[in-house]
């Protein structure tokens, strides 16, 4: 019997081999990669609609029922329940980008993410457009179902103008949300309790559930760091009626300021990032586990 | 002759002291005191602060009134329900996903319950820290007055002792309820808390609520633990107030009792059937972070 022999080893010719993206294209293409995953989880188990969109209105409508039971001008409760939606933002930075990278870590993912040829901005950008889907459909059902059940009276004086605060907003966050992460990077259990107590004490800061201008000025200054305090701030001058008598400062002047968060952030975020990632490497603690 | 086999009871206290100890280590050794001091000062002070300035904003800082007191200490007390439920259920998600060790508790002669209730005494003890420095602040900073001498200290510690426990079946209910779940953002337990704090007349009383939400709140346990806790510290100014006015402290006492006792039994039956189901879908060791 004839033995088979192996027909012979082709070598790939140029043309056959794989297109490997490089660029914004490579970016682009991480985006969505690490955004499939999260997007698909959350078909899969749905469990989260009732943990992330209904159980945080019930928190939502409490304080609105506060202020009605010490008497508070209609104005408030709308200001309460556009808090309680930009409460769906800041825990999407939180829980979904910075201490999910220490989960990573834990995983195993995170030296994956470090020796693949991709961007670790693109990397937490896809988390975050990933979590989106969970993020804004909270924010969606806050905003309307708050609003019906509490019959919210909104008096919009310019939607272009809302509607760029809201995108500085986001983009400034987003910024802060990938310095944060770049310092999980470092960090280990101490991570969840980090991101535990970036949460109340920011609600209280960034005036998620009263105007600002009641703070001092200068807490109220500082306070402005955190992207959403002015983004909130301006809204709120931009969607009710008594918003602009209560505003901390003007909105444009706001908007200038959130332009500025933006750069900054988004550019510290990339040095940090890169910076982090060298020091982690170095320290060896992007595959440590401190249990 | 001795036998080397503990009897049940000391055995399950042995489970149940031994997971107290490890839920200590894991909650506590992360950093050093001096940061875990101020991580266990900041955060409740902060949240007590929010209620703080709205009612100052609208009362022009009217703290004398009695709806202050009732406000500050309901929300100083529901501390409690967050950090309990979150420290037993947390556990599963912690074990399951993270040290991956749920299903070597599942084959080691041990009682889960127990040992989910052992994890959740050191979230019990943190919670018990915050809600001591918030009312210490309300107290010192906040015109909230307690007289020691005039506080009813045996129904303090009777309702305290008594809404630990229907905190804790809460939290077993939970834990249940979160084997057969993914691992998703935040905690479970804050996140029904916060649900629940809107049916607990915690920091406004359930006449405020519209009218069909109402039964709700007079359906939660918490709702008579908290008006025990208020009345027993603050005596008549939290009588004051329309939702249990109608009831003395004993009728509170022994409804609270009384849904203890059948959210226990609720709790047990949930928490077997989860189980169950965990079981057969094989969901004690999976892993679902995405």
């Amino acid at each position: 019997m004839r033995p088979e022999t192996a027909p012979p080893r082709q070598q790939p010719s140029a043309t056959d081999r794989l297109h490997k993206n490089s660029g914004w294209r490579l970016f682009l293409q991480t985006v969505i990669a690490r955004a499939y995953p999260r997007v698909v989880g959350q078909q899969r188990e749905r469990s989260w609609m009732f943990f992330d969109v209904v159980l945080p209105l019930g928190s939502v409508i409490a304080y609105v029922c506060v202020y009605k039971a010490i008497g508070a001008p209609d104005d408030y409760v709308g200001f309460v329940i556009m808090g309680g939606a930009m409460t769906a933002f800041w825990m999407n930075v939180l829980w979904s980008m910075s201490s999910q990278l220490y989960w990573e870590k834990e995983q195993g993912n995170l030296a994956l993410y470090i020796i693949a040829p991709n961007s670790m901005m693109a990397i937490l950008l896809g988390m975050a457009l990933g979590g989106m889907v969970a993020t804004t459909l909270r924010a969606v059902a806050i905003t309307l179902l708050g609003s019906l059940m509490f019959q919210v009276h909104y008096a919009v004086a310019s939607y272009v103008q809302l509607f760029t605060v809201f995108i500085l907003a986001m983009t400034a966050l987003y910024g802060l949300g990938m310095m944060f992460a770049s310092m999980f990077l470092l960090l280990s259990r101490e991570a969840w309790h980090l991101s535990n107590l970036a949460q109340e004490p920011v609600y209280l800061l960034a005036g998620f559930y009263f105007p600002i201008r009641n703070f001092p000025f200068w807490v109220a200054a500082a306070s402005s760091i955190i992207p959403l305090t002015l983004s909130l701030d301006a809204m709120r001058q931009l969607a009710f009626p008594s918003g602009a008598a209560l505003g901390f400062l003007s909105v444009k002047l706001e908007m200038a300021i959130l332009a500025g968060l933006c750069v900054i952030f988004l550019v510290a975020a990339r040095l940090l990032l890169t910076y982090m990632e060298k020091l982690a490497i170095r320290e060896g603690r992007l595959t440590e586990s401190r249990r | 002759m001795t036998t080397l086999v503990p009897s049940n009871w000391q055995s399950h206290w042995r489970n149940f002291t031994i997971a107290a100890w490890l839920g200590w280590q894991i909650e506590s050794n992360w950093a050093d005191p001096f940061l875990f001091a101020v991580y266990s000062v900041v955060k409740p002070i902060s949240a007590a602060a929010i209620l703080v300035v709205m009612y100052s904003i609208i009362t022009h800082g009217n703290f004398d009134s009695p709806v202050f007191p009732y406000i500050y200490l309901g929300n100083a007390f529901y501390m409690y329900v967050g950090a309990i439920m979150t420290g037993i259920s947390w556990t599963i998600i912690d074990d399951r996903e993270h040290y991956k060790t749920l299903k070597y508790m599942y084959v080691a002669p041990i009682s889960v319950p127990i040992y989910l209730v052992g994890r959740g005494v050191a979230k019990f003890i943190v919670g018990s820290i915050s809600v001591l420095i918030t009312i210490l602040f309300g107290v010192a900073f906040l015109h909230v007055r307690i007289d020691p001498l005039a506080v009813n200290w045996p129904m303090f510690f009777t309702a305290l002792g008594l809404g630990v426990g229907m905190l804790a079946t809460l939290g077993l209910m939970l834990a249940g309820v979160t084997l057969l779940t993914a691992h998703h953002y935040g905690a479970y337990g804050e996140a029904v808390a916060g649900a629940l704090y809107l049916f607990s007349g915690a920091i406004f009383p359930l006449e405020v609520l519209p009218a069909f939400l109402r039964p709700l709140g007079y359906l939660m346990p918490t709702t008579y633990w908290l008006e025990l806790l208020r009345r027993s510290l603050v005596g008549e100014v939290a009588q004051a107030f329309p939702t249990l006015s109608g009831l003395s402290d004993l009728q509170i006492l022994a409804i609270l009792l009384g849904l203890t006792m059948i959210f226990a039994a609720l709790s047990a039956g949930v928490f077997r059937w989860c189980e169950t189901r965990a079981r057969e879908r094989g969901l004690l060791d999976r892993v679902t972070n995405y």
